[in-house]
């Protein structure tokens, strides 16, 4: 008896040493660069765990020594418009999808699915030569076009998921008051879809707010740049002394908001990461 | 009444073609045109300061690929990173999801940790990690010497021997809450009379685990599997932060672009794009026949 009690003491702390280990190991690489954007001079090479005098240099230093401001203005426009443009654009073609029986319904899902597998490097040259023949490049609306790449096919799979359960019996009683399929869609399906949108919404904003390639490629000036390039682009005063305070600073800056963000629709997006996949 | 019906019907169809236009406009614009130039462009020596005038040169580009070392360096860095990471962050994934399945205390906020390393952007994930893994002023060398375990620093990121394990570090640590939060999703609808019969028949929690959750969570699995594979086989970002150009941890991805950009050889980089984009047709391919072949056997 006694020693089956010791036997299930030790798995219940073993247990919590693994909750400890997961909580160590997802959260303290965040804490450390907090804790890092905070210290400057020699401190920032030193390893005391709590910052001994923190100061807020380095985050007035990202913004002096270049346009970090305008950077990060640049990812909300970018990210707000992709946003926009996918969300009408999927919910268009979710009605379509979801609610009407054409033939070549499934295969067209399916090819629609296919492009999110595509490499983005695998349309880089093509896509350079349509930005510049459309005169876009080193422009934000080269980002907004060349992101509906990677935002269309989950925001229309998604979306075509969710507009699927919706019951039939509001669209027949739209069809008998004569509301035409527009009608339908925006009176009676997209209130009750408020709860997808922002789902989908939120993963197309954090995607093309995390966006490397393209940006780095299409836009060419300091003044065009999104957050991931300024950051990933900070250089010191001489190409071997890299200033990681500064670059910390910048880090910390953009990612809390986006933290924040994740932890309040925290439910909707784990609903929403996993409807995609699990049905899928 | 049969005839008004399938006049309706047949509105709404048109309709639904209507609603669609604009979409397949955008979708057929920004990847089909381009992927359509791509596959052309790895056909001529065009070259990135005059994307118009080049000349057809049929096959050379992949002849000259397949003669460079550095590609097939490039095409074995991606797929190791791609084995291994997709592994660990499985294995890795699997365990933190049980252990989140568990009944206790303070599990919302363990998911709320979770979601950290997922919500922070590759570029931001790459400058942490590079700064810890600093070889001269890095904490995890810090702690390596305050241990014992070694007697030096350890340049993690710039020895080539070990750059690509630091590659695979970060990519692990941002992903694995990915994995970890479908296999969650998996566990939470497992009916909980099996493990009363498992505990009835004396199976013991090793034994359920291979025999009864394991099997129930394999769809799952592969879904995760089949979605960080293809995502891990174009990777771009961790690469190129972390380590820039290196030979010794150059994706296909970071490849092709350098040679897109940085050399402005469109036609070579084109068809570099275009060898990635067969081999991640190819293994969907295969993995969607695989899951078929398995999903019919049950």
């Amino acid at each position: 008896m006694r020693a089956r009690r010791v036997r299930r003491g030790i798995a219940r702390i073993l247990f919590w040493l693994l909750v400890a280990a997961i909580v160590l190991y997802t959260v303290f690489p965040f804490y450390w660069a907090v804790v890092s954007s905070l210290k400057t001079g020699g401190a920032l090479f030193g390893t005391e765990l709590v910052p001994r005098d923190p100061t807020l240099e380095n985050y007035v230093g990202v913004f002096r020594e270049q346009p970090f401001g305008r950077n990060i203005l640049n990812s909300v426009i970018v990210s707000a418009a992709v946003v926009a443009l996918s969300l009408f654009l999927a919910v268009t073609a979710a009605y379509a999808f979801g609610r009407v029986a054409f033939r070549g319904r499934t295969p067209l899902l399916l090819a629609i699915l296919g492009v999110s597998m595509f490499p983005q490097v695998a349309v880089l040259s093509g896509m350079f030569e349509l930005i510049r023949w459309l005169g876009l490049y080193n422009s934000l609306a080269s980002l907004v076009l060349s992101y509906m790449i990677f935002t269309l096919p989950f925001t229309v799979w998604v979306l075509t998921t969710f507009m699927r359960e919706l019951p039939a019996e509001l669209e027949e009683a739209a069809m008998m008051d004569g509301a035409g399929p527009w009608t339908t869609l925006t009176r009676i399906f997209l209130p009750l879809m408020g709860p997808a949108m922002v789902t989908t919404g939120l993963l197309a904003f954090i995607a093309a707010w995390n966006e490397f390639l393209f940006a780095l490629t299409f836009t060419l000036t300091n003044e065009m740049r999104t957050v991931p390039v300024a950051i990933a682009l900070i250089t010191g005063a001489s190409a071997f002394e890299l200033p990681w305070g500064r670059i910390m600073a910048a880090s910390v800056v953009v990612t809390v908001p986006l933290i924040v963000l994740v932890l309040v629709f925290q439910r909707r997006i784990v609903s929403g990461l996993t409807a995609g996949a699990v049905k899928g | 009444m049969a005839g008004l019906a399938s006049g309706l019907e047949r509105q709404r169809r048109r309709a639904a073609w209507l609603f669609l236009a604009p979409m397949l406009g955008v979708l057929a614009l920004v990847a089909g045109w381009p992927l359509l130039r791509t596959v052309y462009f790895s056909f001529t020596d065009a070259t990135l300061y005059d994307i118009g005038g080049h000349g057809f040169v049929g096959l050379g580009n992949f002849r000259l690929l397949a003669a460079d070392p550095n590609w097939w360096r490039a095409v074995w860095n991606t797929l190791f990173f791609a084995a291994v990471s997709v592994t660990l962050e499985v294995v890795l994934g699997t365990v933190i999801a049980l252990t989140l399945n568990a009944q206790m205390r303070g599990r919302g906020l363990l998911r709320a940790a979770m979601l950290i390393p997922w919500a922070i952007p590759t570029v931001v994930s790459a400058q942490m990690w590079g700064w810890m893994l600093h070889d001269q002023f890095g904490v995890v060398n810090a702690v390596l010497l305050a241990l014992g375990l070694v007697s030096e620093p350890v340049a993690f990121v710039a020895e080539p021997s070990l750059a690509l394990w630091a590659v695979i570090a970060v990519d692990v640590w941002k992903t694995t809450p990915f994995v970890a939060l479908l296999v969650l999703a998996a566990l939470q609808v497992l009916p909980k009379e099996l493990y009363e019969a498992a505990e009835v028949d004396g199976l013991g929690p090793v034994g359920a685990f291979f025999r009864i959750t394991l099997p129930l969570i394999r769809p799952a699995l592969m879904v995760a599997v089949i979605f960080r594979t293809l995502d891990a086989l174009r990777v771009f970002d961790l690469m190129f932060v972390l380590t820039g150009n290196s030979r010794a941890t150059a994706s296909m991805s970071v490849y092709a672009r350098q040679q897109l950009v940085d050399f402005q050889e469109v036609g070579y980089g084109s068809a570099a794009s275009t060898f990635l984009f067969l081999i991640i047709a190819a293994v969907t391919a295969v993995a969607i026949t695989a899951g078929r072949v398995r999903l019919d056997n049950r």
